[in-house]
């Protein structure tokens, strides 16, 4: 993606000049406002309207079942007798935290194996690397899955989180590193060297200013792998369902065959939840990315 | 020289992803607190009515134990783990269809994954491409900017959605393909074929719909890239056709990035199969691994896992080893 990017920034810039940029820049920008629209919409309704109610979305029976759309119930009621329009904001917000702490966790730790990686060299980063690139050729879900296996039960919703940052560092570590790559040979660096700064102050105040902004889109984009992994094994039932989050109240409109009821909402709501959170959240990456990312020009 | 370098390196990180990916699946359920073995024998008190005397559930214990492989140290254990899988390829016998061993039921899974994830990988790939160049080259064109937002809203959009979307679609509203794969077993012939292809439509779709996004986008990028290089500009004052310039000038070299994509994503393009397969029901790995979990068979489960690593590394061994035969720069170095 990045490299992609990089390409197609190269190719106006230089072939068909300054006016191409410039005719490019609304509509990336139009990519940015949207998905922090969108963004903003979810964070706001599912961080705020949990405060507009006392009952727990996931308890049973708080209201009448099978209950069709209407003023009172926005979504409808389930099988269950749980309100899909509340489960749902609580399974958004929920969601959206696990993904924002794991992204975090993951981002600190990919910068600093990638920088680490790529400034040090050596037999550091190729043993690093070996290690990355296993992490990346390993597919994570039926290690995940064997670890939803496992502790089932007795999980508790951050072992989830846990078991996500420890398989979801590499991507960022690789990306992080062949920046950290192209970036060592810089003059400033050298000059840097020279003047005496530590390995440390290298890295946190010359390099770190340069990979900044593509560390924002890696944390957006990591937000995306993490909510996404979470739910896919939540769908299959492998995660701590009992927690509202978007691929659980899939996971139980599924086992209580929610199609067959005629229950369409409540298989419905999520899908489309989930849709445009991601659509929001990919738009602000890619948006970013074209729109910021352009000044520091790393490549 | 070069050619030998690149094979044999390629090998080297081959054997070593395997090791450290087979090493983890034996690590990690040793790490865990829960014991299989444990959890299994309270299942057969249970079942027992707790009539086992203690004596039996020792002897049970000390013959699970062995037959599963826990005796000794860890490092023995190590040891007699990786010489199982590597040169025997044995996970001894299912807990869920017992005695059958577990290399038995993979073997009859993995053609289903096998075809299924090799046919969508190729038509995401080369559709997904291919729509992905004429975006990127004729770049001016509406339809281009089209097909870019067709890429962008799709792209986005996890496997599992796409399939429950597909279901609720084509097989509940409008029930043109079925809710679940159903397949009979029988002779090969054109019925047969013609039903395993139908029952297959669904989950071959969505992971073509699934790959097609990001194809689509990155090619267009890198075909418009390409576009502007000084060959091509060359190639357009020699007088060759649109067509020429787009397939054989910008193609070619905008091709090469994306087979290095492929080969990086191989892993999440199997997760998604995994998935796809299990909210299908469709009789692959992913099915399997599914009713692994669902009876705590933790031998079916390792030996899914253990052919998921090996395969995914395998495919992408598979797709370096071929890439000279695309880029005559590794030949020529």
């Amino acid at each position: 993606m990045k490299v992609n990017h990089r390409l197609l920034r190269g190719a106006t810039l230089t072939a068909t000049g300054a006016s191409a940029a410039r005719r490019r820049l609304p509509k990336l920008n139009l990519r940015l406002k949207l998905g922090i629209t969108i963004l903003t919409v979810f964070v706001l309704a599912s961080f705020i309207l949990p405060f507009f109610t006392s009952v727990d979305p996931s308890r049973q029976g708080t209201y009448l079942k099978n209950l069709p759309i209407s003023g009172r119930h926005l979504l409808g009621t389930n099988s269950q007798g749980q309100s899909i329009f509340w489960f749902l904001v609580f399974a958004i917000r929920n969601s959206l935290m696990l993904g924002v702490v794991v992204s975090l966790c993951i981002t600190a730790i990919a910068t600093l194996v990638g920088l680490s990686a790529g400034y040090i060299g050596g037999w550091y980063e190729r043993v690093a690397m070996l290690i990355i690139d296993s992490f990346i050729t390993i597919p994570v879900l039926p290690i995940l899955i064997v670890l939803g296996a496992l502790v089932r039960g007795n999980s508790s919703f951050m072992l989830v989180g846990v078991i996500l940052v420890a398989f979801g560092w590499a991507w960022g570590a690789r990306t992080v590193r062949s920046m950290a790559l192209s970036l060592r040979e810089r003059e400033f660096i050298n000059m840097a060297r020279f003047s005496g700064a530590s390995t440390f102050a290298i890295i946190t105040r010359e390099i770190f200013p340069y990979v900044y902004s593509y560390m924002v889109v890696g944390f957006i984009n990591t937000i995306l792998f993490a909510i996404n992994t979470e739910a896919a094994l939540a769908v299959i039932g492998l995660s701590k369902v009992e927690v509202p989050t978007l691929g659980s109240i899939i996971f139980w409109a599924l086992s209580y065959n929610a199609l067959f009821i005629g229950q369409i909402t409540w298989l419905v709501a999520p899908i489309v939840a989930t849709v445009l959170l991601f659509l929001g959240l990919f738009l602000t990456s890619t948006g970013y990315n074209d729109a910021f990312a352009t000044r520091r020009g790393v490549a | 020289m070069g050619l030998v370098q690149y094979i044999g390196r390629r090998l080297v990180t081959y054997v070593l992803v395997l090791f450290i990916g087979i090493s983890i699946t034996f690590f990690l359920p040793r790490f865990m607190p829960n014991d299989p073995i444990e959890g299994y024998i309270a299942q057969m008190q249970s079942q027992a009515g707790q009539t086992l005397s203690p004596e039996a559930v020792d002897q049970l214990r000390e013959s699970l134990s062995d037959l599963y492989g826990l005796k000794g140290s860890l490092f023995s254990q190590y040891v007699g783990y990786l010489e199982r899988v590597f040169l025997r390829f044995d996970f001894g016998p299912s807990f869920g269809a017992f005695p059958r061993p577990v290399s038995d039921l993979i073997f009859i899974a993995l053609p289903w994954t096998i075809g299924l994830l090799v046919t969508t990988t190729l038509v995401s790939w080369t559709l997904g491409n291919l729509i992905g160049i004429v975006a990127g080259y004729f770049h001016n064109k509406r339809a281009a900017t089209a097909l870019e937002v067709f890429g962008i809203l799709l792209y986005p959009i996890p496997y599992y959605i796409l399939a429950l979307t597909l279901i609720l679609l084509l097989a509940y509203t409008w029930p043109i393909f079925p809710l679940s794969t159903t397949i009979r077993p029988g002779t090969l012939s054109f019925n047969q074929l013609g039903m395993i292809l139908y029952n297959s439509a669904l989950p071959a779709l969505t992971l073509v719909l699934a790959g097609f996004g990001w194809n689509i986008l990155s090619m267009k990028s890198l075909a418009f890239a390409t576009k502007e290089e000084p060959y091509v500009t060359f190639a357009r004052l020699k007088g060759t056709t649109d067509w020429t310039r787009m397939t054989s000038y910008v193609f070619r070299n905008a091709m090469l990035p994306q087979i290095t994509a492929l080969v990086l994503s191989l892993g999440t393009i199997f997760n998604g199969a995994l998935l796809t397969e299990m909210l299908f029901s469709y009789p692959g790995l992913g099915l399997l691994m599914r009713t692994a979990v669902g009876t705590a068979d933790y031998n079916l489960l390792y030996g899914t896992i253990t052919m998921s690593i090996i395969a995914v590394a395998t495919a992408g061994l598979v797709l370096d080893l071929v890439y000279p035969l695309f880029d005559p720069r590794i030949r020529y170095r």
